[in-house]
């Protein structure tokens, strides 16, 4: 079985099903004068999709991924993960939602330093419900999958940037999440160590995986099958 | 909505989650988690060295007054005052009285005594006729019933004291008070002597000494009550003295008087000692009260301690919670864990506290060769305490954890 099957889902065509759904999506903070960090925005992202956000810095590309990772709440518009309305959901959901649905990826990992590498990856499976049953073998399969099923007890700081990122990546899908949202993924890695996690995102995304992947790195963006720019908080689709 | 986003979600983040979630936030630094827990570890011991040794001293003191005070009664019969001003028995001891009080539950012995009235007769080792022999003070002449030296806890120093039979056939015996019998140049039993009451010749049958109530007993000539009606017509009993069981006194004095005259108990005064536990609470009250002010300081700055270091754990692991966030946990499992964190540090520092304390009453005791006397159930109490104390300086910085935005958390590393 792959660890990214998602049982729940209907056998009927999955592929053409809308993950994310945003409708006339805004983001307006209330600085003075208010800042408008995205404009109207509509975006459908569809399950078994490799979309790339590219942007300078200051165009909405964090915003927008904040949003996405229901992270942050849109100012207007309404935004439908899963076929889930999460504009009125209560915090709890919006938690739920996250934990169970959503796989992050950031520039700077993020691992606990102090935790081994199979305790960082089994962290994703305490707050998504994954039965307690199957954390472990999981973690394991997820680790196997990113390539590192042999580097499990060893704590964080004492592994290469790229192999941090790909314990990342194991955390992020060990909870079969819906979609994978990764910020900058390459930001802290050398070339070398950029192309490793590129090709497991590809690998990923020929799996079935639904990516997101906001970056600034053209390379980066090329890999993806739907480029989107944004400046100024406008996304414009590039062919 | 609520089912189909969280449903089937038993698994998510359950109790033994939030319990090794905390355990690994505890002991990911031990140096700090030593430091953190010292106020509490302080306070705790304190709390319980001054219960402790309290309750140890207290033991000891009563110990001491059980001894006597707490073990003795004494009933005599009511006085009033008659219109001329003199004082005047209402009642009257029954000869009796030893047998009725004995039977009931907590007495262990019991004796009556009386002063006789020898009529001016003195009390010689020799009666020797010299008028020109100097005066000397008369040695008193006490009528007791066979239980009173055991009552008093007299002890026999040579010979033996009387028995019922002596007291029955009313024979002209006597025991002496150990002053009487130095003061009479008697010293030993074995050749029978005799003292004389008057003319009359009574045999001593034994010496005592270490009475603890009645001190005039070693100072005098005592005879058998039923010696004394008959030689002396001595008319009713004066005092009746109890030995008791500890803790008894309460009950002895509402049951003596009816034992004694079921028809008119309030013709009789009992003297009982205040229940043990008066005389423990008396002394630990002013003992306690300033040493527990100290260990509540202590715990005070404790909980402070570990409200300072969790909020400053908090305020390191932002990034840790902005991550904890992002993978699913509500802001609900970011405060539990802190709390119990925080709680837990706690909890070891009052378990630690409390052994400590423990080992110091302990040890005190040891020292001062005492019986340590700590309350068990006091120990077990401190260490929850110290748990409490945890709690409740954790919910600060567990709420400050809960709070903060996962979006800036995560612009930090981890």
């Amino acid at each position: 079985m792959s660890l990214l099957d998602a049982p729940q889902e209907a056998p009927v065509a999955p592929e053409r099903r809308p993950v994310l759904e945003l409708r006339e999506l805004t983001r307006t903070f209330p600085t003075d004068p208010p800042f408008v960090a995205l404009h109207p925005t509509d975006l459908v992202v569809s399950a078994g999709d490799y979309v790339s956000v590219i942007g300078p810095s200051g165009s909405g590309k964090s915003t927008l991924l904040h949003i996405l990772g229901l992270l942050d709440r849109p100012t207007s518009g309404e935004y439908l993960l899963d076929g889930v309305p999460t504009g009125t959901a209560s915090e709890g959901d919006r938690s739920a939602l996250r934990g169970g649905r959503i796989g992050f990826v950031f520039q700077s990992f993020h691992l606990l330093p102090h935790r081994s590498v199979l305790d960082n990856v089994l962290l994703a499976t305490l707050y998504s419900g994954v039965p307690r049953g199957e954390r472990l073998e999981r973690a394991h399969a997820a680790l196997d999958r990113v390539g590192l099923g042999h580097r499990t007890q060893h704590l964080p700081p004492l592994l290469s940037g790229g192999e941090r990122q790909r314990v990342a990546v194991a955390r992020a899908v060990v909870a079969a999440p819906r979609v994978l949202l990764a910020d900058e993924p390459t930001g802290n890695l050398d070339s070398a160590n950029s192309a490793g996690v590129m090709d497991l995102f590809d690998e990923l995304h020929a799996d079935g995986l639904t990516l997101v992947v906001i970056t600034h790195d053209a390379a980066v963006s090329s890999r993806a099958s739907r480029r989107i720019r944004i400046a100024d908080g406008h996304l414009t689709e590039v062919a | 909505m609520r089912g189909s986003v969280r449903g089937a979600r038993a698994d998510r983040f359950g109790l033994r989650d939030l319990v090794g979630e905390a355990s690994f936030g505890i002991g990911a630094r031990p140096g700090r988690l030593v430091l953190t827990i010292l106020g509490t570890v302080l306070g705790i011991a304190s709390v319980v060295v001054t219960v402790g040794l309290a309750q140890t001293a207290a033991g000891q003191i009563s110990r001491a007054f059980d001894a006597v005070a707490a073990t003795q009664a004494m009933a005599e019969p009511a006085t009033t005052r008659t219109a001329s001003g003199a004082q005047r028995a209402t009642g009257r001891l029954p000869w009796d009285a030893p047998e009725r009080v004995e039977r009931l539950n907590g007495v262990e012995a019991a004796g009556l005594v009386a002063a006789v009235d020898v009529g001016g007769a003195e009390v010689t080792a020799v009666p020797v006729n010299d008028p020109s022999q100097p005066a000397t003070s008369a040695v008193p002449v006490l009528a007791a019933s066979s239980g009173l030296f055991d009552a008093v806890r007299g002890r026999v120093v040579t010979g033996r004291t009387f028995d019922a039979g002596h007291d029955a056939r009313a024979d002209r015996v006597v025991v002496l008070g150990a002053r009487a019998a130095e003061r009479l140049g008697i010293s030993r039993v074995d050749r029978q002597p005799s003292i004389f009451i008057g003319e009359d010749a009574y045999t001593v049958i034994g010496v005592v000494d270490g009475v603890k109530r009645r001190d005039d007993l070693l100072s005098s000539v005592v005879m058998p009550t039923g010696t004394a009606r008959a030689d002396f017509g001595l008319a009713a009993p004066e005092e009746l003295h109890l030995r008791i069981a500890v803790g008894a006194g309460a009950v002895i004095g509402e049951q003596v008087p009816v034992a004694l005259d079921p028809n008119a108990p309030e013709e009789f005064e009992v003297d009982v000692p205040p229940a043990g536990s008066k005389v423990r609470e008396g002394v630990q009250a002013d003992v306690n009260a300033i040493f527990l002010a100290l260990g509540g300081v202590a715990l005070l700055i404790g909980g402070l301690g570990i409200a300072n270091v969790t909020l400053l754990s908090v305020m390191e692991r932002v990034g840790e919670i902005g991550l904890r966030r992002a993978l699913g946990a509500t802001k609900r499992d970011i405060g539990g864990q802190f709390v119990l964190e925080s709680a837990v540090v706690g909890l070891l520092g009052g378990l630690i506290g409390a052994a400590l304390g423990v080992a110091v009453v302990v040890l005190a005791s040891v020292i001062q060769d005492w019986t340590p006397i700590l309350d068990l159930g006091v120990v077990l109490l401190s260490a929850l305490a110290g748990g409490a104390i945890g709690l409740v300086a954790g919910i600060y910085p567990a709420m400050k954890a809960a709070s903060i935005e996962p979006i800036t958390a995560l612009r930090g590393g981890v």
